[in-house]
């Protein structure tokens, strides 16, 4: 890949400085406003998904009146297709621990917490060790901010926010009714942030670049770089760091086999787009957005078998409590089963396109509304395939 | 805080305080949103969707019963995009449902049911998810069914169990299509911590949850010429009973229940107030022995503070979560058993009856009386004491049934003996009522003078539901035998709601309550809010039924049980003495520890 069309990244990974912690050291003597007011500059969109402003977040949180606050770093990694905070917490763990910090001195809170996916108990030998030397690091900073892992439930709906905070206070992982949002009512009640592994991380490369050369990657709706999990039909499936804002059809071009067909973009909650598309589309908050999850597929896959693998997804992972979610996505399965076989008209798929569209704007956390996004891509542009 | 929040609902301005949910600010303008997961008594879940308004410039709609208004809101609750949604939701609803209205005990009095109607489903939208489900019906138990192929998975049922009564029989398990309510480890409901107070069956929108009904062994019972069938009648049933049969909450219908009674057939209609009034005899004589025992005797062993035991979803609760504080228990049996045993003894007798030929059926507003009927200990008759138990709700069926137009009837009295009954018995069933009661009785034996409350009227034991209720009571001018008695303070408390009751005994547990006397009713404002009787149930209904208690109490002619001429009587003839040997073989019973899991 020697000469390669897309801005490779070496941000995430790479080495800040030889001696450890010394971004967190710095930040740590700077006014709160100051380091609110470079996030801002930044433009720094959350890594989990939804891509709320970071500092806006940060800020709200900062402003909830409360003498206990939460920092919660989202390492619950889910997503099909997404393997990129393992490779982040195993190979730079003590940025994602800084960005913690760094959070909790803007907020004001006593304690971080990382909420790690189970089948990443492998990591936690190391993590622990890791924090040892940063608790014994930050202590000598004068700076007193405990962190703990977490073990997760091994269930993909704790990564949503809300039923994570249910899973860590021992209930039952089931989202919450918002509003409130975190930032006021997080983790037993309490104003809390809680952002992707990622996000810390690039908080403290801002931290270190400032915003300026931060913002020279990527474009205005989406700024900097971001990890990628390129997985599927590709000769060179990995974690890679890209610049944001590229187009699809440069990104295929790399990644893809000379036989793409579509790419699921963001994983089984993500977007479809069709070989027809790849040219007008970015990658990116103001195209389509990514967790980081990249899935080539080439003429040989099946797309309904692609749509059945995600339903069978969401109708088990669905946490079962709301009616849309929960009955909608045997629904979708079900019911491209029977156009499939045929016992139903193809026109069934338009009842189906309408539940899905209902089944966004009415089911309470994201799981239930992303469902759509999946199936309509690619019901709407495989049609023959659903049916045939 | 108390700046009002503005919003537009349906093109209608509205200032509400905040907090004020979108839900209630459309119901203060009579615009009524359709909900299926939320009820007033419980914590907002949010679950079900069916109650999504449209909110401008929002990407989702909004659950109403979930979502604070907030300024400047604007809210459409019947947009093109709302109906659909709803629709939706309510067919998808419905295609996981068994829904065989005709072969349901809930239909005509299901949530369900009547949205969907409203909705006018039935064009099968979707397809039928219902053959591949395998649901469960657990039918073990002599109290309650549930039935999950009935199951909307609202989860009212865990919340009222959890945050109403604190016992946590029922949570969610597993996710996704598999999601379901269910018991620890899937054991039947009779193996687990349930107490069968009814309060998840008050509370199920659908019939996934109900009592299993024996209305067609009763009807069988009053055919079979053989049989003397006696009915006795709870009191909170008289209050409520209209309530099932179209009239409105607050109506005391006790001449037109009696009448509807002798209509059905029943040989004999007797009331369980008499045994009300007997219990607070037998239970007032033990207080006096429990104090006797720990004030003159010294006794260590005495338990105290006694608590009563007319409710028997409160004894199955003590016996599984506080099982050392069963001695605190007070022996005797609940009114509708000490009814069942004399009934068969002495009623048979003075009737000339022989014990065999007669069936006793009694009318509760409680679902867990038709389990305690069926404990092995009730039967000291030497026959099962009480052999049906019939909620409110099922007499209003076999009413129905009959083709009696309820609030049409004539009102009769109830048959004697074991028929008449004073005010302070028909205070038992509402929260309270069983300790002004006791009180009543109790400073009347100690010191031979009325108690020093205007009309009787013991109100600092009186209250509502979502509070423990503390009073104490000076006891001076004894009679000589009661001289222990002299001075003492007797320390009265009050809760209802399993809940409350659990703060209760954790403080007696604990020992920091110094309590003598302590009444408990499982169920949420007393027995007239208890799991048997008619559905809808909320704050406000219960208000009114209380208020018709108190009604009903003032009016009576007698107001104390001491004064119940049918007891005194009971006592000569047949008794002899309270607590004597009688008593004990009849009246009283003893408890079962159980475990939690
Ligand atoms: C079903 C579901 C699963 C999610 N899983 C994750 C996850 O594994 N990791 C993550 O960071 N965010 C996940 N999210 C998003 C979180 O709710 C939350 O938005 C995110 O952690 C916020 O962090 P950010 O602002 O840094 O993106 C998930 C959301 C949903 C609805
Ligand atoms: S959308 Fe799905 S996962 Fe989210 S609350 Fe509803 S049922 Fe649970
Ligand atoms: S629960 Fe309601 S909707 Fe379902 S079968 Fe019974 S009456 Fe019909
Ligand atoms: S049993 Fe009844 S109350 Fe409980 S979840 Fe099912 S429908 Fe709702
Ligand atoms: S009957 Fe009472 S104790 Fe039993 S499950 Fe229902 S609410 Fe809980
Ligand atoms: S009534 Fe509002 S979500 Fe169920």
């Amino acid at each position: 890949m020697s000469e390669s069309k897309l801005k490779r990244v070496d941000l995430i990974f790479g080495e800040y400085s030889n001696t450890k912690y010394k971004v967190l050291a710095d930040t740590l003597k700077r006014r709160n406003e100051d380091i609110l007011e470079d996030l801002m500059e930044s433009g720094l969109k959350g890594r989990g998904g939804a891509g709320f402003p970071t500092a806006m977040k940060w800020k709200l949180a900062a402003d909830a009146p409360s003498d206990t606050k939460y920092v919660i770093c989202n390492a619950d990694e889910g997503e099909p297709g997404t393997f990129k905070d393992r490779e982040i917490l195993s190979r730079v763990p003590r940025k994602v621990f800084s960005g913690m910090a760094i959070c909790g001195k803007v907020i004001g809170a006593q304690k971080g917490y990382i909420y790690l996916r189970s089948e990443y108990k492998f990591l936690l030998p190391e993590l622990t060790r890791e924090l040892e030397m940063f608790h014994e690091h930050i202590g000598k900073m004068g700076f007193d901010f405990p962190i703990e892992i977490k073990l997760g439930s091994g269930a993909y709906i704790c990564g949503e926010e809300s039923a994570l905070f249910e899973s860590m206070e021992g209930f039952r992982g089931e989202p919450r009714n918002k509003p409130p949002y975190p930032t006021t009512h997080g983790f037993m009640g309490k104003p809390t942030v809680i952002n992707n592994v990622e996000t810390f991380v690039n908080v403290v490369m801002i931290m270190r670049l400032g915003p300026v050369q931060f913002k020279l990657l990527g474009t205005t709706d989406s700024r900097g770089s971001k990890v990628f999990s390129v997985s599927g039909d590709t000769p060179i499936p990995g974690i890679y760091e890209l610049e944001l804002g590229m187009p699809l059809d440069r990104f295929v071009e790399e990644f893809g086999d000379g036989d793409t067909k579509a790419v699921q973009v963001g994983g089984a909650s993500g977007f479809c787009v069709p070989r027809k598309k790849f040219k007008d589309t970015i990658i990116g908050f103001e195209g389509v957005p990514t967790g980081g999850s990249m899935m080539l597929f080439n003429s040989s896959r099946s797309m309904y078998n692609v749509l059945h693998n995600y339903l069978d997804f969401f109708e088990e992972e669905s946490c079962g409590q709301c009616t849309p979610c929960r009955v909608g996505c045997q629904q979708l399965r079900k019911g491209i089963v029977a156009v499939k076989k045929g016992d139903k008209k193809a026109g069934y798929l338009d009842q189906l396109l309408k539940l899905s569209e209902s089944m966004k704007i009415t089911a309470k956390c994201g799981l239930g509304q992303s469902v759509a996004n999946s199936f309509s891509s690619i019901v709407n542009n495989f049609k023959e395939e659903m049916i045939y | 805080m108390s700046k009002k929040i503005n919003l537009t609902i349906d093109g209608i301005n509205v200032s509400v305080d905040p907090g004020t949910t979108i839900l209630d600010a459309a119901r203060k303008l009579n615009i009524h949103i359709p909900t299926l997961c939320y009820h007033e008594d419980l914590c907002v879940a949010g679950n079900c969707r069916v109650c999504v308004v449209e909110q401008e410039n929002s990407r989702t709609l909004p659950a109403s019963c979930a979502t604070p208004a907030a300024e400047g809101m604007v809210i459409h609750t019947n947009s093109g995009k709302v109906r659909v949604a709803r629709k939706h939701i309510v067919e998808l609803l419905l295609s996981e449902h068994n829904a065989d209205c005709t072969k349901c005990y809930k239909n005509g009095n299901c949530e369900l049911q009547s949205l969907a109607s409203q909705m006018l489903t039935g064009d099968h939208m979707f397809l039928d998810l219902v053959p591949d489900k395998h649901y469960t019906i657990d039918m073990f138990n002599s109290a309650i069914v549930k039935d999950d192929s009935r199951c909307i998975r609202c989860q009212r049922c865990v919340r009222t169990c959890e945050e109403l009564q604190s016992v946590s029989a029922l949570s969610v398990a597993y996710r996704g299509n598999n999601m379901k309510i269910s018991t620890f480890f899937e054991h039947p409901l009779f193996e687990v911590v349930c107490t069968n107070c009814g309060q998840c069956v008050n509370r199920c929108p659908t019939g996934a949850l109900i009592e299993r009904n024996y209305v067609d062994q009763v009807w069988d019972a009053i055919y079979d010429p053989a049989k003397h069938v006696v009915v006795q009648t709870a009191p909170a049933v008289r209050i409520a009973l209209g309530e099932a049969l179209g009239m409105p909450p607050g109506m005391i219908v006790t001449g037109k229940m009696v009448t509807s009674l002798k209509r059905l057939g029943f040989d004999a209609v007797l009331d369980t107030d008499f045994t009300a009034d007997l219990t607070i005899i037998e239970e007032g004589y033990e207080l006096v022995e429990r104090l006797k025992r720990a004030l003159v005797d010294k006794d260590p062993e005495v338990a105290l503070p006694m608590a009563t035991s007319c409710s028997p979803a409160w004894i199955k609760f003590l016996e599984h979560t506080y099982p050392d504080l069963l001695p605190n228990l007070s022996t005797c049996k609940s009114p509708q058993q000490m009814f069942g045993a004399l009934v068969k003894t002495y009623y048979a007798q003075k009737k000339k009856l022989d014990p065999k030929n007669l069936v006793s059926v009694s009318i509760m507003p409680c679902t867990a009386k038709k389990f305690e009927a069926d404990r092995p200990e009730m039967r000291s008759s030497g026959y099962k004491d009480v052999d049906y138990v019939l909620t409110t709700r099922e007499l209003a069926i076999m009413i129905t049934q009959a083709g009696m137009e309820f609030d049409k009837l004539p009102e009769s009295h109830f048959d004697n003996i074991m028929g008449m009954s004073t005010g302070a018995a028909v205070i038992f069933g509402t929260t309270g009522g069983v300790m002004e009661a006791a009180i009543r009785t109790v400073y009347e034996v100690v010191t031979g003078r009325e108690v020093p409350f205007e009309s009787l009227n013991i109100t600092p034991v009186r209250g509502t539901e979502g509070e423990v209720r503390e009073a104490s009571l000076l006891i001076t001018g004894t009679k000589p035998e009661f001289k222990f008695l002299e001075g003492v303070e007797l320390k009265c408390v009050v809760a209802n709601g399993l809940a409350y009751a659990k703060k209760v005994m954790q403080n007696v547990k604990d020992g920091n309550a110094n309590y003598h006397f302590i009444e408990i009713m499982a169920c949420p404002g007393g027995c007239l809010g208890g799991g048997g009787q008619p559905i809808p149930t909320n704050k406000e209904i219960r208000a009114k039924r209380t208020q018709a208690i108190y009604e009903e109490d003032l009016g009576m002619p007698l107001r104390k049980s001491h004064d119940n001429p049918e007891v005194q009587e009971l006592y000569r003839d047949f008794l002899i003495k309270p607590l004597g040997h009688k008593s004990h073989e009849l009246l009283h019973t003893h408890y079962t520890p159980r475990k939690r899991y």
